[in-house]
């Protein structure tokens, strides 16, 4: 298998290369042991026909009936290769810094299995379509990159039904055929916290660029996790593969799971051996496939159905130019033109609405490290309790930027803000000034309405004002909140401080 | 070299044909007629020599066309499903798959 | 002029297109015609598998009607039976195999469609060796109409005798004037070898000239169709609308527009350069099928063309290296049929596993069960590189030799098979015998190269002997030239068997 990386084809160019050591730092010991975790996701591309027929891919048709001649390896059908899915594949491999292979070409996987009507399933083995490429992410805060292998097009295959009939199993092929971009990492991830991550990464980005729907109920997006551990230097451990993980939730409790269970079996002496595993989410627990007796043995070849897949450059160049602003790129230029933190502009680019969000506010005039304060603080409480999207957030980035300027003009606190802001998402008011007037929360900068007040408490707090003259900055805070409090808190507290210290001399 | 009975059965499990006693026999010795022919084959230098998995790569270098991403397939469920052996609400039925 | 309805049979694909054109004969006597004479020879001959007397006539009377009209198209109303390779919706398609008995395909070949869509009308299914892996027509499991149960197809010429194959019956039945002319598919020979043994024409083109979809897959890197008639005239006829491009069902159809290939015909042959490859003039070959073909190649000479030696130094390599792609793709094609989606299923089963084992050994027969044991064995773990990438190899060099040859000679000729047609039965038991008289079809057929077969005399018992001719890739016109300025100066492809 080939993975070379980086090539004019794409930018910037890839890290990744097979031969080089995970440069990847050591995660966390589980009892002494390294975790070491490879992922290989399946990405159901958006098409709306399948990889080589002509039936639609809609979920959710009546068993079969998306099924034509070809999707039924019926006598005589041939594939012919949608277009679609390889456009897809390029976006994919260009959001990753991949290399775009000029030439692929498509493999035969042979076996027996019911909901795989051909007997066998064409795939990409010897020479893949994407090649190389990384994913990179933040782990609390560190930033961490994961090396690809590849990435190929292959078709999905049937669904087997087992519930509905006693001692058979009904086959609906409406599934079969639905284009696949297997994405295959190295062995980079090292605890299970960093495999969900890196899931989360992987599914933001092909739902980013828009070649995947991301619906993982619906089995758009399936991971396997590969999973050993030995102990740190050692060589890598015997790999067993969890399959299916169609939850970020599953998938950490699986991997976690599977190191526990793999940490005893080596601790009580037995040695691991290669297989696939199901996680049940009823128990927690993984427990091995029934293995086929020759699943090892595939017989790929290629298949003669279908010449190479030849990609021109000029091809590639124009699915680049109307690729959207990559989660990475925007993330850098949020940190740079706006001077927010790498932290805070990952926060912002979770999704594109986010970011969308975050962008129109600012333009509307909002200062940007407020915006951004306001969008991961306040707005991102009240959507995660709601459980909502941005795009259904009733307060709108034109109206968080008019707040945000009213903040930066003094004009209120930030405490009388969050009132206001309160008030616009509970629908209790729409305009900001108009909120702020209506619930006086307008600071007072005018300072000779401030003396006044000042001269009073002043005059009123003889035994605070004699303990400040002795030294006891606890006073002056004591004084500060009587200002404040007089002023019903419109009074400016960097002023009123600064008014206090010079008529206190 | 020549190939064995287990060969044989090896053969037939990955390729899910039943071949009773007398059956493997006669194939094993059948097969071992034709690799005696393809031991020639075995001896030729092809060192350097770049496979040719199809014609389509002499007749001209032709490329694989693609098709618009179109769905444009009725629903023929009922005639695909003519010669189906055993169907049920439009499934096929299969002996219980143990995973 | 009055109505030849006696001679119907007689006639020429082209002569008898005319006819029907001028409405001196309708569509409906022809069929009427031809569906007769296929009852009284299915006893004989065993060519049929499947007709359906209701959906062939209703067929002739539509061509009846645009003929009246003057929509007719190229092929109006001429009689024509398919190879049950090809799937057909108003037919079974069987691929004359148990697997398939009685199987109806919701869907017409592509092949089958460009004709009936020039006005075909179609007899019926032609026999076949099973899944197209044979070259005796031996390899039968369906059974054939008006028999008890399935047969080898005989040949006309002595219905002791093999007719060749895998489109035996195709060959038999234009043989025999069952038909004008009929399809057949050829992966290693499959035309070109019946042909020569029922001492009528036919023509494998380029790979990838004819589609190939509705073809029931044998080796999907070497099948493909051909008309099978008794002139190079009609073939060409046949030939110039049975090919053309498929894109959107056939990834490996050629992108190139259907060409006339009657309009060249009549051409000069004067100077033309006639390749003879010494590899094909070994001992292996028997003197009468040697005789005819230097005598073929002596008449080529009087008609201006040059005779230059060549070389083909891998010919024998062939064997073996076809004998391990073909069975491989086959291998992985034949997957499909497992029971589940279509065809057999096998009656008893404990599971899955035993139903798929069941079905596949209950519903393959022995050559076919053979060739599976053998592709699934060279792709298999451990053995792709010492057998199957090693056949890929020399694959290559057989085709490299070819276009070595090319360049010192426009076509090249030789035998299309070492012998005559041999006795039903005589080897039947030694597949491998069968495989080795396949050793002059197959370097063509893996290199994709167009090649044809014409009767060139006739040999021991009085069986036909066929020329085979190859030329460069899209040099099919070329071929059928050649043939066609043969068939003006011999009558070999004009005699009919006895009682035919």
């Amino acid at each position: 298998m080939s993975a070379t990386s980086g090539s004019a084809a794409s930018a910037p160019p890839a890290t990744a290369a097979t031969s080089q050591p995970p440069s990847i730092p050591q995660g966390p010991l589980v009892q002494g042991y390294e975790v070491v975790i490879g992922f290989e996701t399946h990405a159901q591309l958006s098409t709306a026909s399948k990889i080589f027929s002509r039936a639609s891919t809609a979920f959710g048709a009546e068993p079969n009936t998306q099924a034509c001649a070809v999707d039924l390896a019926l006598p005589g059908t041939l594939p012919v290769m949608n277009k679609g899915a390889v456009e897809r594949a390029i976006r994919f491999g260009l959001a990753v810094g991949a290399h775009v292979a000029e030439r692929s070409v498509f493999a035969r996987k042979n076996y027996f299995y019911p909901d795989l009507p051909k007997g066998y399933q064409i795939s990409q083995f010897e020479i893949p379509v994407v090649q190389g490429g990384q994913v990179e992410f933040f782990l609390d805060g560190d930033k961490r990159a994961v090396r690809l292998v590849r990435a190929h097009l292959e078709e999905d295959a049937g669904k087997s039904l087992h519930e509905d009939f006693v001692g058979q199993t009904g086959i609906d092929l409406n599934r079969a055929g639905t284009p696949l971009l297997e994405i295959v990492t190295e062995p980079d991830m090292r605890s299970s916290l960093e495999a969900v991550a890196y899931a989360r990464e992987l599914h933001r980005l092909v739902t980013w660029i828009g070649i995947c729907d991301g619906n993982m109920q619906e089995g758009s997006f399936r991971c396997d996790a590969n999973v050993s551990v030995r102990k740190p230097g050692a060589a890598l451990g015997t790999r067993r593969e969890i399959k299916n993980l169609n939850s970020f939730k599953f998938m950490q409790q699986a991997i976690d799971f599977e190191v526990r269970w793999q940490i005893e079996q080596i601790e009580d002496g037995h040695a691991i051996e290669q297989a696939t595993v199901l996680f049940d989410p009823a128990t927690g627990e993984t427990r091995a496939m029934r293995t086929k007796e020759d699943a090892a043995d595939y017989r790929y070849f290629p298949d003669p159905d279908l010449p190479p897949l030849v990609i021109a450059r000029d091809w590639v160049d124009t699915v680049r130019a109307d690729m959207p602003e990559l989660p990475h790129v925007l993330r850098a230029r949020l940190a740079s033109e706006h001077g927010l933190s790498e932290y805070d502009a990952a926060i912002l680019t979770q999704s594109k609405s986010m970011a969308r969000y975050f962008l129109d506010a600012v333009a509307a005039g909002g200062q940007p490290k407020l915006v951004c304060n306001w969008i991961t603080g306040e707005l991102s409480r009240r959507l995660n309790a709601q459980e909502i999207e941005v795009d259904a957030s009733s307060v709108d980035a034109a109206t968080l930027a008019a707040l945000v300027r009213r903040i930066a003009d003094g004009t209120v606190s930030n405490n009388a803000a969050r009132q206001v802001f309160e008030a616009l998402w509970t629908g209790e008011g729409t305009d900001v000034d108009a909120v702020i007037e209506a619930k006086g929360l307008r600071q007072m900068n005018d300072s000779s309405a401030l003396e006044t007040i000042i001269d009073e408490v002043i005059a009123a707090n003889t035994k605070s004002v004699e303990e400040f003259r002795q030294g006891k900055d606890k006073a002056f805070n004591a004084l500060v909140g009587q200002v404040m409090k007089a002023s019903r808190g419109k009074a400016n507290p960097s002023q009123v401080n600064e008014l206090l210290r010079k008529k206190l001399g | 070299m020549s190939l064995t009975s287990s060969d044989i059965s090896r053969i037939a499990t990955l390729a899910r044909l039943e071949l009773d006693a007398s059956g493997s026999e006669r194939m094993l010795s059948q097969l071992n007629d034709f690799f005696d022919i393809v031991q020639k084959m075995r001896a030729v230098d092809t060192t350097g020599v770049v496979p040719l998995a199809h014609p389509f790569e002499t007749i001209g270098d032709i490329a694989l066309r693609l098709r618009p991403d179109v769905a444009s397939e009725p629903d023929q469920r009922e005639a695909n499903q003519r010669s189906a052996p055993s169907v049920e609400a439009g499934l096929f039925l299969v002996p219980k798959v143990i995973e | 002029m009055t109505r030849p309805d006696s001679d119907l049979h007689d006639l020429s694909l082209v002569q008898l297109a005319e006819q029907l054109r001028q409405r001196t004969v309708s569509a409906q006597e022809t069929a009427q015609h031809f569906l007769a004479r296929a009852k009284a020879h299915d006893q004989s001959l065993g060519v049929y598998l499947a007709r359906d007397e209701a959906v062939t006539l209703a067929q002739a009377r539509a061509a009846d009607e645009r003929l009246a009209q003057g929509t007719a198209g190229a092929l109006e109303g001429l009689p024509l039976a398919h190879k049950d390779i090809f799937v057909t919706r108003d037919f079974p398609s069987t691929a004359g195999s148990r697997m398939l008995a009685g199987y109806r395909s919701p869907f017409d070949a592509t092949v089958v469609a460009r004709l009936a869509a020039q006005g075909a009308v179609t007899l019926g299914k032609l026999n076949c060796d099973e899944f197209a892996m044979g070259s005796s027509n031996e390899n039968t499991a369906v059974t054939a109409v008006g028999h008890a149960q399935p047969e080898p197809v005989r040949n006309p010429w002595n219905t002791d005798h093999i007719p060749g194959g895998s489109s035996g019956a195709s060959a038999a039945a234009v043989a025999a004037r069952l038909m004008p002319a009929s399809t057949g598919t050829d992966t290693g020979g499959s035309i070109r070898q019946p042909a020569s043994f029922c001492g009528i024409t036919g023509i494998k083109p380029t790979y990838g000239r004819a589609s190939r979809y509705g073809m029931i897959a044998f080796a999907s890197s070497l099948d493909q169709a051909g008309p099978m008639a008794r002139s190079a005239e009609d073939c060409a006829l046949l030939l110039s609308h049975l090919c053309g491009p498929d894109p959107d069902r056939d990834s490996t159809s050629l992108d190139l527009p259907p060409e006339d290939y009657s309009r060249s015909l009549n051409d000069s042959i004067d100077g033309l350069r006639i390749g003879v490859p010494e590899e094909f003039f070994g001992d292996g070959v028997a003197d009468d099928v040697r005789q005819a073909v230097d005598a073929a190649l002596a008449q080529y000479e009087k008609l201006g063309a040059v005779r230059v030696p060549v070389s083909l130094p891998r010919t024998e390599l062939a064997i073996p290296v076809y004998y391990i792609i073909a069975p491989a793709e086959a291998s992985s094609n034949l997957s499909r049929f497992d029971g589940v989606k279509f065809g057999h299923r096998a009656a008893q089963f404990q599971d899955l596993a035993d139903m798929y084992r069941k079905t596949r050994s209950e519903g393959f027969g022995d050559e076919v069960r053979r060739r599976i044991m053998i592709g699934t064995y060279v792709l298999s773990h451990g053995y792709y590189d010492a057998y199957y990438l090693q056949a890929q190899k020399i694959r290559r060099m057989l085709s490299d030799d070819f276009q070595q040859a090319f360049k010192t000679c426009d076509v090249i000729a030789g035998p299309v098979a070492p012998t005559v047609a041999w006795r039903i039965g005589e080897k039947s038991a030694d597949p491998l015998a069968n495989y080795l008289a396949d050793i002059f079809t197959l370097p063509a057929s893996l290199a994709g190269l167009p090649a044809m077969s014409l009767p060139a005399g006739f040999g021991a018992g009085g069986m036909p002997i066929g020329l085979q001719l190859m030329g460069n890739y899209l040099q099919e016109s070329r071929l059928l030239n050649l043939a066609h300025r043969l068939q003006q100066v011999t009558d070999f492809h004009t005699r009919k068997p006895q009682g035919h």
